[in-house]
């Protein structure tokens, strides 16, 4: 395996961490607060539609990405709705949200598009195009840091830069501001926050917003950055190992970057190995296609020992005397 | 530094310094057909502490929670210092300089105390300055009033007591001059009952004001100037704390005249009918709950174990139950060994041996909250053939007299088998649990917090029917976190610290503060050191 090869694997590493990346980070912020949040996949896919959808018809992926955040939000505003104002059940909510895309975008595109629930291709100005950092053809014969600067570093969308900048942001903004310090009180102990006069409902349906925003980006990311238009069930449950991610990360944001990276890297090694040949056997497409979903699942299982979730996550705030 | 028990209400042209700090006018709130505070009215002085007494469910907390901005009243007004004030919301009433010292701390555990205190009273944006204040007020406050507690220590490492001082910092910081303690003692040892006690004597001088809200006697006699007594929603009386006495206040809280030492003779010890040797309990995570405990119990006595929570009381309690298994270690029943650590030690096992059990936790292991009395009132004997109708089916009608007849004798009310166990006061949910163990006439009887939670009636009914018991000639274990139950109720005191008997002593020749340094683990107290605080009040 030579150096291009790995360069190659951790480029297309980053690029398929990236929508992992927003969707954990979103998922953070929603769960830090104390609002579980199962429907990030559901928010990721309507936004990949309307973005999809809002580019092919404007031509502009500007408007796509502000469609597809508008979109996320609004779901992110429903999930709100039952489980803070009306102190619903979090799972349930987050789970109509799920069915709810996956129908109605497949239908709407049918309505729209009749190409059997896809968008037309982008193409031209309706996707991202990969911005090349300055000096990446000059240094790109330098060898080893030539083609790690120009292949790995440089040559990508302008969200994958986002959601790496993302990662500090959301250190900053919930370990050194008060907004984040109250955050993560709410999700803690939200009668701390109640008592100190302030407000429960405000500060969990601000995560929320937040959470729909960058579940917004991370679906738009989907459909016109990694791929050129909107396919049926395009997120494939990436919302699910976002949260896989999360629990991995014990809702850091630092880890949360480490482990998306990780799940990003076994889906760019399945794209690129499709069988590997042992030479006894030979290890099926398929096997590789499942690794990052089989990792999910040993996550979950528990096997990475002990994280805690946000206390009071999951359950609405109900004042007592 | 009394407040006047009747006296005209201030005319707006009133000096500040001669206003109340408090006055609240008319106030009535009711939740559906529960009418919980019916027209009360009280004033308070600056500078003095005023206690609030009365039985569970007088409509104390609902009072504060009023002026906490919690809830709204349904009518009345709201004076400080002299100045109308609506308190629509907690902020409303941390702008009007009030405080609240929750019985249940509203912290966040994971945070450091400076986090807990600057957490909504925050500077700016940026928390870098807000700490940096919050650290150099902590240490000024700390010296002025004894209230010393480590910045940046993370609240679940601290002490119940300590947890507490952070949230009278909390109040402070946030400059309240009228603080509200709600049962501030429930979860203290003496000696951290002492400091508090001190702390809030330091805050009275200073000029603050302090409400403080007790079922405890005690204390209200010790550390208020004046006292408002509470009854099923309506304040009954306010005295002043020198012109009154304990009798007097339980009577105007109970409305009839109510006993407050446990009437008990001497107790009379027959036959071992306990014996527990070297008993172990090592919990999942490998945590040493108790470290050897040996104990002996006679027919016909009260043992009572003193303690903090916390120090192996309930795991105790739940190995001699059969709710967990013990490591190592024997027990006998009567001479007999009974099976602690295998499959055969579990609560059925236990019945049968003559155990019954009163649990700790009376509405997560005593009852079933949303099952009927008659229900509850079976679980555990159930299985007994009178309640069998025929080889599949239980005998509910029998099942139903049976509780009705113990409804009638226990005095349990509402006096209705169908009622769910949820909707029973704290006190007749104890007595429900109560009456199904004493009642099958057990040779062994685990009482655990018999009277947490359970007003002052009900206290001595049930310490009634436990001496009763015992006089029976039975062998009772009892675990409480109320010394003064302990004190009063037990013919032999053992005192528990980090899962060991520290000592046993007799409840004549001991005080308070000999069991509170045996309870903090110091074991070489000098005996007969001074008797302070050796009033046998309870409740």
């Amino acid at each position: 395996m030579d150096l291009l090869t790995i360069v190659q694997i951790l480029d297309s590493t980053l690029r398929l961490a990236t929508p992992l990346l927003l969707a954990c980070l979103a998922g953070l912020f929603s769960e830090r607060a104390g609002i579980f949040d199962i429907g990030l996949e559901g928010k990721m896919l309507a936004a990949a539609f309307f973005s999809a959808a809002t580019a092919a018809i404007t031509g502009s992926v500007w408007l796509g990405l502000l469609a597809g955040i508008a979109s996320s939000i609004l779901l992110s505003l429903l999930h709100g709705l039952a489980s803070i104002t009306f102190r619903g059940n979090q799972l349930i909510s987050g789970v109509a949200i799920n069915f709810l895309a996956a129908g109605m975008t497949v239908l709407i595109a049918q309505d729209w598009f009749s190409q059997g629930g896809r968008t037309p291709s982008l193409i031209g100005r309706g996707r991202f195009e990969q911005i090349t950092l300055p000096f990446a053809d000059a240094v790109e014969s330098t060898p080893i840091i030539g083609p790690i600067y120009a292949e790995l570093l440089s040559g990508h969308t302008i969200l994958v830069y986002v959601s790496l900048l993302a990662v500090p942001l959301t250190w900053w903004i919930l370990f050194r501001t008060r907004f984040g310090l109250r955050l993560r009180a709410v999700g803690e102990a939200p009668e701390a926050v109640d008592t100190a006069g302030v407000s429960v409902v405000g500060l969990r349906y601000a995560a929320v917003m937040i959470c729909g925003v960058l579940c917004g980006i991370a679906g738009a990311y989907l459909a016109t950055g990694l791929q050129a238009g909107f396919v049926k069930d395009m997120t494939a449950g990436r919302g699910y190992i976002a949260l896989a991610a999360l629990i991995f990360a014990k809702w850091r944001p630092w880890y949360a970057l480490y482990a998306c990276l990780l799940f990003g890297f076994l889906q760019a090694i399945a794209l690129r190995y499709q069988n590997i040949d042992l030479g006894v056997f030979v290890i099926p497409v398929q096997v590789m296609d499942a690794l990052p979903y089989i990792l999910t699942v040993v996550i979950l299982a528990g096997f990475v020992g002990k994280a805690i979730p946000p206390r009071a996550g999951g359950e609405a705030y109900v004042k007592e005397r | 530094m009394t407040a006047p028990v009747t006296a005209p209400s201030p005319s707006p042209t009133e000096s500040r310094a001669t206003a109340p700090a408090i006055e609240l006018k008319g106030i009535s709130k009711s939740f559906g057909p529960v009418q919980a505070n019916k027209d009360i009215s009280i004033r308070v002085m600056p500078g003095t502490i005023h206690g609030i007494i009365g039985e569970n469910g007088a409509g104390k907390s609902t009072l504060m929670s009023i002026l906490y901005g919690f809830y709204k009243a349904d009518a009345g007004e709201i004076f400080i210092n002299g100045h109308k004030t609506e308190i629509p919301d907690s902020q409303a009433a941390i702008a009007a300089g009030i405080g609240m010292v929750f019985q249940h701390f509203k912290l966040v555990k994971n945070f450091t105390v400076l986090e807990n205190i600057v957490l909504g009273a925050e500077e700016g944006r940026l928390l870098r300055p807000s700490l940096k204040k919050a650290r150099g007020v902590l240490k000024q406050l700390a010296e002025e009033y004894e209230l010393n507690v480590d910045p940046d220590a993370l609240i679940e490492d601290l002490s119940v007591g300590h947890q507490q001082r952070v949230e009278i910092l909390k109040a402070l910081y946030r400059q309240a001059d009228i603080l509200i303690l709600d049962e501030p003692t429930g979860v203290l040892t003496p000696a951290e009952a002492d400091h508090l006690f001190r702390i809030l004597n330091n805050l009275r001088a200073e000029g603050k004001t302090i409400i403080l809200i007790t079922h405890k006697l005690r204390e209200i006699m010790e550390i208020t100037d004046s006292v408002s007594v509470m009854r099923r929603g309506e304040m009954t009386d306010t005295v002043s704390t020198s012109g009154t006495n304990p009798e007097q206040l339980a009577e105007m809280m109970v409305g009839r005249k109510v006993l407050l030492r446990v009437d008990k003779t001497p107790a009379n010890p027959g036959e071992k009918f306990l014996e527990i040797e070297g008993l172990r309990v090592v919990d999942d995570a490998g945590v040493e709950r108790l470290k050897g405990i040996g104990l002996t119990i006679r027919a016909g006595e009260i043992l009572g174990i003193a303690g903090v929570s916390g120090n192996g009381q309930s795991e105790l309690l739940e190995v001699l139950g059969g709710m967990i298994p013990a490591t190592s270690g024997t027990v006998r029943v009567r001479g007999e060994e009974i099976d602690i650590t295998g499959k055969h030690s579990d609560g059925q096992s236990r019945r049968a041996r003559g155990i019954a059990h009163v649990p700790e936790d009376r509405q997560h292991e005593g009852l079933i909250m949303d099952f009927h009395a008659w229900e509850n009132i079976c679980f555990g004997y159930h299985h007994d053939p009178k309640f069998q109708a025929n080889r599949f089916l239980m005998d509910n009608e029998a099942l139903r007299k049976d509780t009705e007849a113990k409804i009638e004798r226990f005095d349990i009310r509402p006096p209705n088998c169908w009622t769910a166990a949820k909707n029973f006061s704290g006190g007749n949910q104890q007595k429900i649990v109560v009456a199904r163990e004493i009642e099958r006439n057990p040779d062994i009887l685990l009482v655990g917090q018999p009277t947490r939670g359970v007003d002052i009636g009900a206290i001595e009914f049930i310490h009634k029917q436990i001496v009763a018991l015992r006089d029976a000639g039975k062998a009772i274990l009892l675990v409480s976190v109320e010394l003064d139950e302990i004190m009063s109720l037990s013919d032999r005191i053992a005192v528990m610290f980090d899962g060991q008997i520290m000592g046993e002593r007799l409840p004549a020749d001991t005080n308070e503060r000999e069991l509170g340094l045996l309870m903090a683990g110091v074991t070489d107290a000098p005996t007969g050191a001074a008797p302070a605080l050796e009033e046998t009040i309870h409740g």
